[in-house]
């Protein structure tokens, strides 16, 4: 018996000091700060603290806005606004991928931008009802070898790695998010025939597996695989660290679907309580300082203003999008369904 | 309490009335929902035998015969269940995978790529390698406590040790070791840490993918309830090992240790078995996890493990353990010492909530939180609730075994002496109870401190843990700034795990 009172003193105070250790920052005290007349946002993002935290701690000092963040996967961020309803804490949304911002969109939970914001972007990366706006863009790419391939040895179109020659030396990764999206783009551009018909070409040139688009571009550098189907921006950290990186981009133009541009993007609540703050945010994202941030730190294509890429990354403007509306990337069940039966995932 | 539990099931229930009965049936009664539930099954099935199969010759061997360095077998075989299958997934793909650590090692000898162990064989294997130990610990307490002096009538009546070991030893194991199956089974259906990393077509990873796919929660929620009804089948089925039997001492006649077995030449193979399971199970995820650190303090990557971090996570894990021991409780007692429907009906409804993905109770909590409760949203409680409706069943697991080897006659017996209810419980039951109490509070703490889905939808808003802080650093495939909570995270819940287990090997 002492030592079950011993035990449940032991955890009794263990708790108390876990509770004063998480008293320590003062951060999750919206509430109270809006009483003691201080402005507070509620910003729930699908895009990670490692990726964004800094550009918001950037806001914050810059505006004096206090922003409570709630960080997680872009879907399920989507998926628990719209179980919250009408009590939704939330005021602004900043989703990973044009997909997650459309279902909120359709389902009436974002209110529309003004026109001097959405005015910033090119039409292509936002929505046609002016209920989101894309603030970063990313195209996808094929990271190829520099000492096996130079980018004339390339096909000159996506479809095309489907010939027999590129058999066991392509890595793909099936299970990540902006593949998928580049799917939908194929289904939607190439019909689901043709969609079917690339994948199956290219199941049939037995492509290595990937988690995810870094372990491609760790590969293709190593010479494991001799190209690979990715997001653009990964290269660059290597290449700003390491200039003899064997690995490069070649980004597909033209209206080929190999070069698919996706956002990420915000859009307010329908029901935030800190309507100004919010616009505030959604300005800041657009502003020269946080398109500065994606272009130098996320190395990201930026949107809007005169922000300039990276060293490597093309600009906005001279790539061609592919005609496609990015609010039809919204069919990802019928390109898991497809992905599924071809035994790809 | 059973209201609580039930609450995912009224989530469930009107997402998944949307979209109206037929087409229910449609979803119920699809193809791919057959699939499903032949894939999920399968995996159950397996992963449940083969831990069962691991399991009780360790928990033997750890128990009852003069292993060598015993008391480090019986703490290093029951702390696989510290890893998360996030991390231990991760690990076995760096490991073992096509191309991972073991090719680079053969690649000299001429080994291109390693056999993809990707789909069934992996996530078979990442599960019961950590998850065996819920039999472990359930199993290993029920040796403990065996009578020996039924071991002894049945060696005195001329049975060999073998006979002995089938037909009275291991019955009396049965509705222990069907416990902690049932346990794994659970954690098989709603795991879905192992089936997204190593691919594998399981319920969860389509309701997960249903809700990324296309935030389709009616359609997911279909998926849950028949989820739910798997649950109930695997529950009748463990139901059906412990009817109508005691499994209390009747006198307290043989309360002394049993003997311990002489391995003999049998050591060098008990060794051999044990070493390999630790290396794979233990060695392997955390030599990983080091490689990780390594690598990032090469890097010069910032380490960001502060103080909060290490609190949020603990704060969080020792108030839901506490909560689910408390809440466990009253449920345990109903069921054992009652019984009949009520008891049965209550036992199955907090069953519900543990074979259910994180994160459908997750969206549950957060549909009742913001609509009926806003004053508990976004606050610890709704999080605790969220952890005793996910993990009261490993408490109430422990607390029944420990509750059903209580004979009645001592609580009879102090009630006659004049003692009232209250200062029976306090002086009788719960010091007899208190093996089941602490096990069960050690586990569900253990399981909270992992705990992905619901710390990272119910979280108060700001309170990173370090599970969420070790999926915010993978998620971008930081894998060095993921090490250091990993490790951390690894660490703070064995800790609990072993001092128990090693308490208990004193006495």
């Amino acid at each position: 018996m002492r030592r079950l009172l011993t035990l449940f003193t032991l955890l009794l105070s263990l708790t108390l000091f876990a509770a004063a250790c998480g008293d320590d920052d003062d951060s999750g005290s919206g509430d109270e700060g809006d009483a003691a007349g201080e402005r507070t946002l509620e910003l729930y993002s699908g895009r990670s603290e490692e990726l964004v935290g800094p550009l918001i701690e950037q806001f914050e000092e810059a505006s004096g806005i206090d922003v409570t963040v709630t960080y997680g996967d872009t879907a399920e961020v989507a998926a628990k606004i719209l179980e919250e309803g009408d009590n939704s804490p939330a005021d602004v949304f900043f989703g990973q991928d044009a997909g997650a911002l459309g279902a909120l969109a359709k389902e009436d939970r974002l209110a529309r931008l003004s026109d001097a914001q959405l005015d910033l972007v090119d039409p292509a990366l936002r929505d046609d009802q002016g209920d989101w706006v894309g603030v970063s863009a990313r195209s996808r790419a094929v990271v190829y070898n520099t000492d096996k391939l130079t980018e004339a040895d390339l096909p000159a179109s996506i479809l095309d790695f489907t010939d027999p020659a590129w058999s066991g030396r392509l890595g793909w990764a099936p299970t990540n998010g902006s593949f998928q999206a580049f799917v939908t783009a194929l289904r939607v551009l190439e019909g689901e025939d043709g969609a079917r018909a690339w994948l199956e070409g290219i199941k049939a040139n037995s492509p290595k597996v990937f988690d995810n688009n870094v372990a491609i571009v760790e590969a293709v550098a190593a010479g494991e695989i001799d190209a690979g189907f990715v997001n653009h921006y990964y290269l660059y950290q290597y290449t700003a660290e390491d200039p003899d990186f064997a690995a490069a981009n070649k980004i597909y133009g033209g209206g080929d679907p190999g070069g698919l541009v996706n956002v990420a993007g915000v859009g307010i609540l329908t029901t935030a309580d800190h309507v100004d703050e919010a616009n505030e945010l959604v300005d800041f994202l657009l502003s020269a300082e946080a398109q500065e941030y994606f272009a130098t730190e996320t190395f990201e294509i930026p949107v809007a203003g005169d922000a300039v890429p990276a060293e490597g990354v093309p600009t906005i403007e001279s790539l061609t999008l592919p005609d496609i509306d990015l609010n039809q990337l919204d069919d990802l069940a019928g390109t898991l369904a497809l992905l599924t039966e071809l035994g790809i995932v | 309490m059973a209201a609580a539990a039930l609450l995912p099931l009224g989530y469930l229930l009107v997402r998944g009335s949307e979209v109206g009965l037929d087409r229910v049936i449609d979803i119920a009664t699809s193809g791919r929902v057959r699939h499903l539930l032949w894939r999920t099954g399968l995996l159950a099935v397996a992963v449940t035998t083969a831990s069962v199969l691991i399991a009780v010759p360790v928990a033997w061997l750890t128990v009852r015969t003069d292993l060598p360095w015993r008391r480090f077998w019986v703490i290093a075989t029951a702390l696989p269940l510290a890893i998360p299958t996030y991390v231990g997934g991760f690990a076995f793909i760096a490991a073992l995978g096509p191309r991972g650590i073991l090719q680079g090692w053969l690649e000299p000898f001429g080994v291109e790529s390693l056999p993809s162990f990707y789909g069934f064989p992996g996530t078979w294997l990442v599960l019961t390698l950590f998850t065996y130990p819920y039999v472990l610990l359930t199993a290993r307490a029920a040796i403990r406590r065996l009578d020996p002096s039924l071991e002894e009538a049945s060696r005195m009546l001329g049975q060999g040790r073998w006979t002995t070991m089938r037909r009275i030893i291991l019955p009396q194991l049965r509705p222990s070791i069907a416990a902690g199956s049932l346990l794994v089974a659970l954690y098989t259906l709603s795991d879905f840490g192992a089936v997204s990393m190593l691919r594998y077509d399981s319920f969860t990873r389509a309701i997960f993918l249903q809700y990324r796919a296309s935030l389709d929660r009616s359609t997911a929620a279909v998926l849950g309830l028949v989820l739910v009804a798997v649950t109930l089948v695997v529950l009748s089925g463990e139901a059906a090992t412990r009817r109508s039997t005691g499994y209390h001492r009747l006198h307290s006649g043989g309360a002394r240790t049993a003997p311990i077995v002489a391995l003999g030449k049998w050591r060098w193979p008990a060794l051999a078995g044990l070493t390999t399971l630790l290396l794979v199970a233990l060695v392997v995820p955390l030599a990983v996890i080091v490689t990780w650190l390594l690598r990032g303090v090469d890097a010069g990557e910032p380490f960001r493990l502060t103080t909060t971090l290490v609190g949020n996570s603990l704060r969080a894990s020792v108030l839901g353990a506490v909560a689910s021991v408390v809440a466990a409780w009253p449920v345990a007692v109903l069921a054992v010492r009652r019984g009949g429907r009520l008891g049965r009906v209550v036992e199955a409804a907090c069953w519900a909530g543990h074979s259910l993905p994180g994160v459908v109770v997750a969206l549950s909590l957060v549909f009742f939180g913001a609509r009926v409760a806003p004053s508990v949203y976004r606050t610890q409680w709704l999080l605790t609730l969220a952890y005793v409706v996910l993990f009261l069943p490993q408490a109430l697991g422990a607390l029944r075994a420990s509750l059903l080897q209580i004979s009645p006659t001592l609580e009879e017996a102090s009630r006659l002496l004049g003692k009232g209810s209250m200062a029976t419980l306090w002086r009788i039951v719960l010091p007899l109870a208190r093996p089941g109490l602490l096990a069960g509070g050690a586990l569900v703490f253990l399981t909270c401190m992992k705990e992905l889905p619901a710390t990272l939808l119910l979280s108060p808003p700001e309170q990173p843990t370090l599970a969420t802080q070790v999926w915010t650093a993978t998620s971008e495939a930081f894998y060095a700034r993921a090490a250091l909570p990993a490790l951390a995270l690894v660490l703070l819940s064995s800790l609990p795990m072993a001092l128990l287990v090693l308490r208990d090997t004193d006495r």
